[in-house]
């Protein structure tokens, strides 16, 4: 019914306005076309000149109504973040400028220069030194912008500092899932044949001692320690996702077959951005950026940045995915061997992994 | 004269003779005539009028999008009745979703605004303004229309088979969209989207090729390149990137065949999907966007030149002034043709891309911001000190400008990997593009309609009409796009068909419902001047002379509806640029017209 009537209303309103339409263009006729012609030109020149008034006030309205459902720029989450956030000012500066006075100078001059009888135009072609300036001009900003720019992404994508923790993100449709290194602080080589949904979810080789620590998270949230660099090794199983870290203005794509790294430092504890943002409920989210199925817009992750402590307390009480898939090589589950010996039990994923 | 479509006279291509007024042809089926036709501009009103009806296809898309968009959760039951299994329950099925932006982005990107724009104003404008009686290969600008038309067969089908049309994005980027088990539209609407690019991109090349030969060599006496009108320059440079850069996607679209279809692993490794292990290793997924975006780059670029020429035209005709700085044009275009090859990378500086070389195609993606900077300062001194004229075209010229600096402006933001570390992928980069590309061209093709209607058809359209659509689509265009900036700052991803789980995106739900029922208005409006369009056709008020603007190009010296081979008698001779407006107190000088011994220089 109600489609109905949105229906009828528009078919009404369009048989309205194509009535008046064709009745101006006779009215026209009648009273000479050139007449009428030189009334709807001022009607377009004045309402050009209000559009640019109402636009401005537009473009301000829609700042106050929206600039606060945006984290703050400068109060990014990250160190990176705020070097983006910098980077994102100087550039709102210097293109606000340009925007602002490019589109009064156009919807001006239309106003100032619509068709008068007392005018004639100006035959103007060419001016060499008019074009040479608005050339340099423009290449003097851009330079700048350009060269914060380099500046910045080469602080952020360099390497990652020695003492960085690291942590490793999965994406596949449409889940997130991570792993710690362990006490070793080395990610144990993985290989994607020994994929098993069951006890081995990562591909993760047992025949690498360096796997043997290494904790294997999902379905909670991941935690980072605040004021620590963290470097991210992300890869994917499936298609191509990606990590979106909007509070920390982070993000790498995730590709299959070609793992990437993002390394940033978490400067803000979940309770300090929970008393800042005056949110109880606050979290860090991990968005998926990357267009990659029918469940892309509901990939979500979380993120918990707590103390070195709290981490701590937590890593404790993880075990790692080699002692969950082999309970009985399990140290805590025996007395002995303390170490298992690889040569005792293979397990069976090691069989076909030849590399 | 107008009157006389059917009456004999003896005008063919190539020949000059003609009898009198009256001009037709021999013995011209139907078919000949409107079909399987020759003549350039018929070639050219078939490329428009394939492009308006995509156009409301792609548009009748957002409009069902937008409704998920603006009203998560809500069930349109009049969905179901027309959708079926897609949309059970009258809310719209993920799967749907994604297959209605996929198709939406790719019918508006390569059908409407690369078809439906160069298509059309190329063919109607290089031999009128050129002086030539047709293009340089007739026949193979029919095969071009009709490898289109095949291609929008073939993309039109898989709207209607079982699994889908293809869903992975227009960019459709694999493993995604190379993978049957990772969606549904990655099952044979994948291929079809494949087959239907490439049969396009055929279409295309032969379309380019004829442009730029026709350009070159066709040119009538005194033409000399310099003298010929933006449009035209537009439409060669536009002809030139298509022409390099599309077999560039035809071989990226292949070897995806080939990874879909015949176990090759061009662009897959290391993949497990739906629990099954896949054999293919050593490919990179990463290669394909390479391939796509060496043309996608270029390809928003091919849709924006003609735009911008027939922009620059439009709006010096109807300030009766000269266009400021034609050299400084002609040098922007070239500069921007030759950079748009070298600056792709920029879609990809998250891909894990080098950060060296992320850094080269900062400098590059930033320097192209200088030409089209002269371009708007070159526009906008153009209309200083002018006479103006506010026909449809002209506002829709003057809005293009308006567009174009807003959406260029953005794109200094996207541009600079620091700052797109947090926005690529965003609703910002969908603003971006929206504004700068989709709108402006949007609006520089709505502004060709408008000014070469006339030719076209030898009517009007309701200038009343034209006024309410020019108000009503910026209004809303701005509406639009402008806010969506700020869900991007955000860091709200794009793509995403319900925001309600997220923290940090689901405070824009008021403004995603405002958006929607603003593009709802917006698509209205379109309709009506479709409507506008077509009515005009057959009622609309009828050309009384030959040179309705008062301009100094060539077609308006062809009579009001020219005939096969444009010119009833021998093409006219060119004297001089085709911008004398204003010049020595005349209003206007055709380029027809010898340079008398008095007049100044410039
Ligand atoms: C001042 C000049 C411009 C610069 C510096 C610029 C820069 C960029 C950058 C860096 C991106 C990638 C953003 C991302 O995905 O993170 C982008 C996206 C895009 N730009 Fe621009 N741009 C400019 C002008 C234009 C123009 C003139 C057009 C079209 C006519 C255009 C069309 C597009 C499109 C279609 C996309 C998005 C493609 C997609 O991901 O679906 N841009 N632009
Ligand atoms: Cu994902
Ligand atoms: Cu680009």
């Amino acid at each position: 019914m109600q489609t109905f009537f949105i229906v009828a209303i528009l078919a009404l309103g369009f048989l309205v306005t194509f009535q008046i339409a064709k009745a101006s263009e006779y009215v026209a006729v009648i009273r000479g076309a050139d007449k009428a012609r030189k009334q709807t030109n001022k009607i377009n020149g004045f309402l050009l000149l209000v559009f640019l008034i109402l636009g401005m006030i537009g473009v301000y309205y829609c700042n106050e109504r929206l600039a606060g459902k945006i984290l703050p720029f400068g109060s990014a989450a990250s160190d990176h973040g705020l070097l983006i956030d910098r980077m994102l000012k100087i550039t709102i500066i210097i293109t606000g400028i340009v925007f602002f006075i490019t589109q009064v100078l156009l919807f001006w001059y239309c106003f100032k220069y619509q068709e008068s009888e007392k005018r004639k135009a100006f035959y103007f072609p060419h001016n060499n030194k008019l074009e040479i300036i608005w050339t340099v001009i423009p290449a003097i900003a851009l330079t700048v912008l350009v060269g914060f720019g380099i500046i910045y992404w080469f602080r952020i994508t360099g390497d990652a500092p020695k003492d960085a923790s690291v942590v490793e993100v999965t994406g596949s449709q449409f889940k997130w899932e991570f792993r710690y290194p362990g006490d070793d602080k080395i990610l144990g080589k993985k290989y994607f044949k020994n994929y098993n949904a069951v006890n081995n979810p990562l591909g993760q080789l047992w025949d690498d001692p360096a796997n043997r620590d290494d904790v294997y998270v999902t379905g909670e949230p991941m935690h980072l320690v605040v004021n620590k660099p963290v470097k991210l090794v992300i890869g994917a199983k499936d298609v191509i996702h990606d990590v979106g870290l909007s509070h920390f203005r982070m993000k790498m794509d995730a590709v299959p077959g070609t793992p990437t790294t993002m390394w940033f430092t978490p400067t803000k504890t979940s309770r300090q951005m929970k008393e800042e943002t005056g949110n109880p409920d606050f979290v860090y989210e991990i968005s998926c950026d990357q267009m990659c199925g029918q469940g892309h817009w509901s990939m979500r992750g979380e993120i918990i940045v707590e103390t070195q402590e709290e981490f701590d307390v937590w890593m404790a009480k993880k075990k790692s995915m080699y002692y969950t898939s082999f309970p009985e090589l399990d140290p805590s589950n025996k007395k002995a061997p303390a170490i298992a010996d690889s040569s005792a039990a293979k397990p069976v994923a090691m069989l076909q992994a030849g590399k | 004269m107008s009157e006389a479509l059917h009456v004999h006279s003896g005008v063919e291509v190539g020949h000059d003779v003609h009898h009198d007024d009256h001009h037709g042809h021999h013995h011209q089926s139907f078919i000949s005539k409107y079909v399987f036709s020759m003549d350039h501009k018929t070639i050219g009103k078939q490329f428009l009028i394939t492009g308006i009806v995509w156009a409301i296809i792609g548009g009748l898309f957002s409009v069902l999008f937008r409704l998920q968009l603006g009203f998560p959760g809500q069930s349109f039951p009049i969905l179901e009745t027309f959708f079926g299994h897609w949309a059970k329950g009258g809310t719209i099925h993920p799967e749907f979703y994604y297959a209605l932006v996929t198709m939406h982005g790719t019918v508006l990107v390569f059908f409407v605004l690369t078809a439906g724009l160069s298509g059309t104003f190329a063919n109607i404008l290089i031999p009128l303004q050129i002086g030539a009686r047709d293009m340089a290969s007739p026949f193979l600008n029919m095969l071009s229309y009709w490898f289109f038309f095949m291609a929008s067969i073939v993309m039109l089908s898989s709207l209607f088979i079982q699994t889908g049309p293809a869903s992975g994005g227009w960019t459709m980027y694999p493993p995604l969209s190379a993978l049957h088990d990772a969606s549904l539209g990655s099952k044979a609407g994948a291929d079809m989207w494949l087959i239907s690019m490439a049969l396009f991109i055929v279409s295309s090349l032969l379309g380019g090729l004829n442009y730029i030969s026709t350009i070159l060599n066709m040119r009538t006496k005194g033409m000399s390149m310099t003298r010929l009108p933006l449009p035209i320059w537009a439409m060669f440079f536009t002809a030139v990137l298509g022409v390099l850069s599309f077999p560039v996607l035809l071989s990226g679209a292949i070897l995806l065949l080939f990874d879909r279809n015949l176990g090759t692993s061009f662009y897959l490794s290391d993949i497990v999907v739906a629990g099954n292990i896949l054999p293919n290793e050593g490919g990179s997924a990463i290669l394909f966007q390479h391939l796509f975006w060496f043309l996608g780059h270029p390809e928003v670029y091919i849709i924006l030149l003609p735009a911008m020429g027939m922009v620059s035209e439009i709006l010096s005709v109807n300030s009766r002034k000269p266009i400021f700085g034609y050299m400084a044009m002609l040098g922007s275009l070239f500069a921007i043709a030759i950079l748009a090859f070298l600056v792709w990378a920029h879609h990809m500086f998250v891909t894990g891309l080098n950060p060296f070389l992320g850094s080269v195609f900062v400098l590059l993606t930033l320097l192209i911001a200088v030409p089209s900077a002269i371009k708007v300062f070159n526009w906008l001194t153009t209309l200083w000190r002018g006479n103006i004229r506010f026909t449809p075209a002209t506002l829709f010229a003057i809005g293009f400008v308006s567009l174009f600096i807003s959406g260029g402006l953005t794109g200094i933001f996207l541009g600079n990997s620091t700052i797109d570390i947090h926005l690529h992928d965003t609703m910002f980069v969908v603003a971006h593009f929206h504004i700068v590309m989709g709108v402006a061209s949007f609006f520089g093709m709505f502004a060709g309609v408008y000014h070469w209607y006339p030719k076209m058809f030898g009517r009007y359209l309701n200038s009343t009409l034209g006024y309410i659509h020019f108000w009503v689509t910026i209004c809303g265009a701005y509406l639009i796009f402008w806010p969506m900036h700020y869900e991007g700052l955000a860091g709200m991803p794009r793509r995403y068909l319900d925001k309600s789980i997220w923290q940090a995106f689901n405070q824009f739900a008021d403004l995603d419902k405002m958006i929607t029922i603003v593009s709802i208005v917006v698509f209205a409006v379109q309709l009506m001047f479709v409507f506008n369009f077509f009515y005009s056709i057959f009622k609309g008020r009828k050309v009384t002379s030959t040179n309705p603007w008062g301009a100094n190009t060539l077609e308006w010296t062809t009579p009001i509806n020219p005939g096969h081979g444009n010119w009833t008698g021998e093409i006219p001779e060119v004297h001089r640029w085709p911008y004398d407006y204003g010049k020595d107190g005349r209003e206007f000088i055709p380029q027809t017209e010898p340079i008398s011994a008095s007049e100044s220089k410039h």
